[in-house]
């Protein structure tokens, strides 16, 4: 009775995966790009895709790639699903693939065991592991220019500069997940040695969009300030209930995963005042930026809907982290003195980074971030965030440059370090200096 | 022509009783087995063994669980997804615990687990029916789900708040962990699967099984006949959940090497649940081609351009082959409402009769 379709069906699959595996021609340098432009978050997936794309084109236009090497961008659709993620890693692995940015927590956590196995770099920019900013216990995993742990440290700080925390109550609201509750250790422990009171609101995943009780709780607890660690519809649903229970915006930080355009587009003027933090320069003048919109955007190579798009606060962060993988490619060539470098010289080229002030203006990015800095120790190089706040329409920039407080921060994610890799007797480290 | 079992004659109540009395169904399962287990392994690229083999296994041990609970004793489930979950978490908390204890030991005791969540939330089938029921195990499913978030202890209190698979072995192999190969890790799953489909064929055809259809077809009837709801109703449950239970460990364990709780929500009960319905109620060959259908055709389908040489964006592919398998369910749906597994019935029998179809057989 099981027979003949499972014949038919086993043969065809045979037949199938002959074709798969599409070897890609070595003259130049395949970067995959797992995109989320479908799915529930495709809202902040397709900005991000789009400037990634579009900064390797970009390259690929003005200056033939990088020192005379086309850069191939592959997208592959992962609906931020980890279970396609995990599929698009396997079957783009074996074209030469130079890095991953997985884009999703749950597929990063899925590759990082898998990228000392494959010599395959994963460079989660602000997003996963925060563990894996310490190079010597994740050799293979980035998580430049900061790690959520950071992040979180640079907003207290901007909060002490503003008025001081001591003696203040700072709400948390937080979605109800892994990525949530990962700053709670070091909130807990900063409110302890500088004096303020914390008061947490989960959000749980399926109330992201009805959040009314929280804000009940919060109007009873009047924190003085608030931060959000929240992702998806949760924002603007925050921004609004906030609004509505007139609690003052310009003291409600969002972290950068809270304050894109996409976020706030949805509240509008209501919005006006809500801060968040951000690591990646807001809007279109930057020459490198200008570059993009003449040689892929006006000519039709670029898949965003308008121009106007071009500059938002995701697209930014997408270009940004083709840049920073752009700057890891151009180092490894330069290590290595090949033009065709493989996944294990990439390791090295992202960990040999050094993006100063002087090298962003080389690259026309003056102003956009901080210093990355990059070493075997340090895979979170820099760590500064500035604050933008929401003019009702668009973000500004308003704060300088914020670094971390490295030293209570980086002991902490060295612990974390620890703590991943002690139970896993057979992990991948490495020795620095 | 070919497909007929003229001339083979049953001489013992053992041939006569045999899981496959056809020889051509013998062969074709034969064939079907040397290819999972010979041809597979040699042949196929790691990105079909690892990418497609090893996530339709996995699906399709989840739906044969499923299938028990829903096809075959008639009570509907939205907590599939939840109770894989158990399954998980159970596993990498055996394992983290006893960490020299063969994994594949603590894999099928971490069904069991699962087997025992599955009762506690199956005591609700003994007042409650259909749709009533389903109600239910989708409080189950957002139970245990919420439990996976916010219990740390499941988790070993990572700040990943995520379930990670060590590195485990057999025989000096490594089976587990990211560097343990594809086709290694096809090999168990495939053993498991292959095992536990015997098995439960075994199961459905004997005593228990035949009570749980009974209780499916008409429960007063069986009750007037001796078939006690509460056992019948709560081994159902059991079984079922303890085939989800392996499944969701090996889901981990041998295929993503990570999960977060998200991996068990309810879009993952409602996949396994369409895989069922695809498939074939009542039907453990239905739970293979269900599983085929809904894993393996998006994937063939996003391949097609690329195949084809056409540059089309990939979210493009994606949202094609979202419209292609939502008509493909419709149509199948109308043209035969209880699903694959029927169809190649009603193909069986027309083969039996080809290429004569009205001669008298």
């Amino acid at each position: 009775m099981t027979t003949r379709t499972l014949i038919t069906l086993a043969a065809g699959m045979l037949a199938a995966s002959s074709w798969i595996p599409v070897a890609q021609a070595q003259d130049s340098l395949y970067v995959p790009s797992m995109t989320y432009r479908t799915g529930p978050f495709a809202g902040g997936g397709t900005p991000f895709a789009d400037g990634y794309a579009d900064y390797f084109n970009m390259l690929n236009e003005r200056d033939g790639g990088i020192n005379g090497v086309r850069i191939v961008v592959d997208e592959c659709e992962t609906a931020y699903n980890a279970q396609k993620g995990v599929e698009c890693y396997e079957a783009t692995k074996d074209k030469g693939a130079l890095a991953y940015s997985p884009l999703s927590t749950g597929i990063t956590l899925a590759l990082v065991p898998k990228a000392p196995v494959d010599e395959i770099p994963i460079f989660s920019m602000g997003y996963g592991l925060s563990a894996a900013a310490a190079g010597d216990k994740f050799p293979w995993t980035f998580v430049y220019p900061a790690s959520y742990w950071s992040q979180l440290s640079s907003i207290i700080k901007y909060i002490d500069e503003n008025g001081g925390v001591e003696g203040q109550k700072i709400g948390f609201i937080y979605l109800d997940a892994a990525y949530g509750k990962e700053p709670i250790p070091l909130l807990d422990q900063l409110a302890e040695t500088m004096g303020f009171e914390v008061a947490k609101f989960p959000v749980g995943v399926k109330e992201m969009q009805n959040q009314s009780s929280q804000w009940l709780n919060v109007r009873k607890e009047r924190p003085d300030w608030m931060i959000m660690w929240g992702w998806g519809a949760m924002n603007p649903t925050a921004i609004k209930e906030a609004a509505k229970i007139r609690f003052p915006l310009d003291r409600f930080i969002g972290n950068w995963w809270a304050g894109s355009n996409n976020d706030l587009n949805a509240v509008g003027e209501a919005g006006k005042g809500y801060l968040a933090a951000n690591f990646s320069g807001i809007g279109q003048d930057f020459p490198a930026l200008q570059d993009v919109l003449t040689h892929v955007v006006k000519k039709g190579m670029s898949k965003v809907a308008s121009e106007d798009d071009v500059g938002n606060v995701l697209y930014n962060r997408g270009l940004f982290n083709a840049v920073i993988l752009a700057e890891g490619i151009r180092v490894a060539q330069d290590m290595t003195g090949k033009k065709i470098i493989t996944g294990a010289d990439m390791r090295d080229g992202l960990e040999g980074i050094n993006l100063t002030e002087a090298r962003l203006t080389e690259l026309g990015l003056p102003g956009f971030t901080g210093e990355v800095k990059g070493s075997c120790e340090d895979h979170e190089g820099g760590g500064s965030i500035f604050i933008q706040q929401w003019n009702g329409s668009n973000w500004e920039k308003i704060s300088d440059l914020i670094p971390p407080m490295s030293d209570v921060v980086r002991p902490m994610l060295e612990e974390a370090a620890e703590a991943y890799v002690s139970d896993k007797p057979n992990w991948q480290a490495q020795t620095c200096g | 022509m070919f497909y007929r079992e003229a001339g083979q004659f049953k001489t013992s109540y053992a041939a006569d009783q045999a899981l496959l009395p056809i020889r051509q169904d013998r062969i074709g399962l034969g064939l079907i087995l040397l290819v999972a287990f010979v041809a597979v392994p040699l042949l196929a690229s790691d990105f079909f063994i690892g990418s497609i083999m090893i996530p339709f296994l996995v699906f399709t041990l989840a739906a044969v669980g499923l299938n028990i609970l829903t096809g075959y004793a008639g009570q509907l489930s939205l907590g599939t997804g939840a109770f894989m979950g158990v399954g998980a978490y159970a596993c990498y908390k055996l394992t983290t615990y006893f960490p020299d204890i063969n994994i594949l030991f603590m894999v099928l005791l971490s069904g069991i687990f699962s087997a025992a969540v599955g009762v506690v939330f199956g005591l609700p089938s003994l007042r409650i029916k259909g749709l009533y029921l389903a109600i239910t195990t989708l409080a189950a499913q957002f139970f245990l789900e919420w439990c996976f978030i916010r219990i740390g202890w499941l988790y070993n209190y990572n700040d990943s708040g995520a379930i990670e698979v060590p590195q485990r072995k057999l025989f000096d192999i490594a089976i587990t962990g990211a560097s343990a190969s594809p086709t290694v890790r096809y090999l168990v799953i495939v053993s498991l699967v292959a095992l536990m489909t015997l098995v439960a064929a075994n199961v459905l055809r004997g005593r228990i099984g035949r009570s749980w259809m009974m209780i499916r077809d008409m429960d007063i009837a069986a009750e007037l006949m001796g078939v006690r709801p509460l056992y019948a109703k709560l081994s159902a449950f059991a079984f079922s959940s303890y085939y989800c239970g392996v499944a969701g460990a090996l889901m981990v364990f041998f295929w993503i090497g990570s999960a977060e709780a998200e991996a068990f929500d309810i879009n993952h009960s409602l996949l396994v649940l369409f895989m069922v319905i695809i498939g074939g109620m009542g039907s453990l060959l239905g739970c293979f081609m269900g599983a085929a259908f809904i894993w393996i055709l998006p994937i063939a389908i996003r391949a097609v351009p690329q195949m084809l040489g056409l540059d089309v964006i990939a979210a493009t592919t994606e949202h094609v082959s979202n419209i292609i398998i939502g008509v493909l369910i419709i149509f199948f749906l109308i043209v035969e409402p209880h699903g694959l597994a029927r169809l190649w019935q009603i193909g069986k029998e027309k083969l039996r009769t080809w290429p004569f179809p009205y001669s008298s057989n």
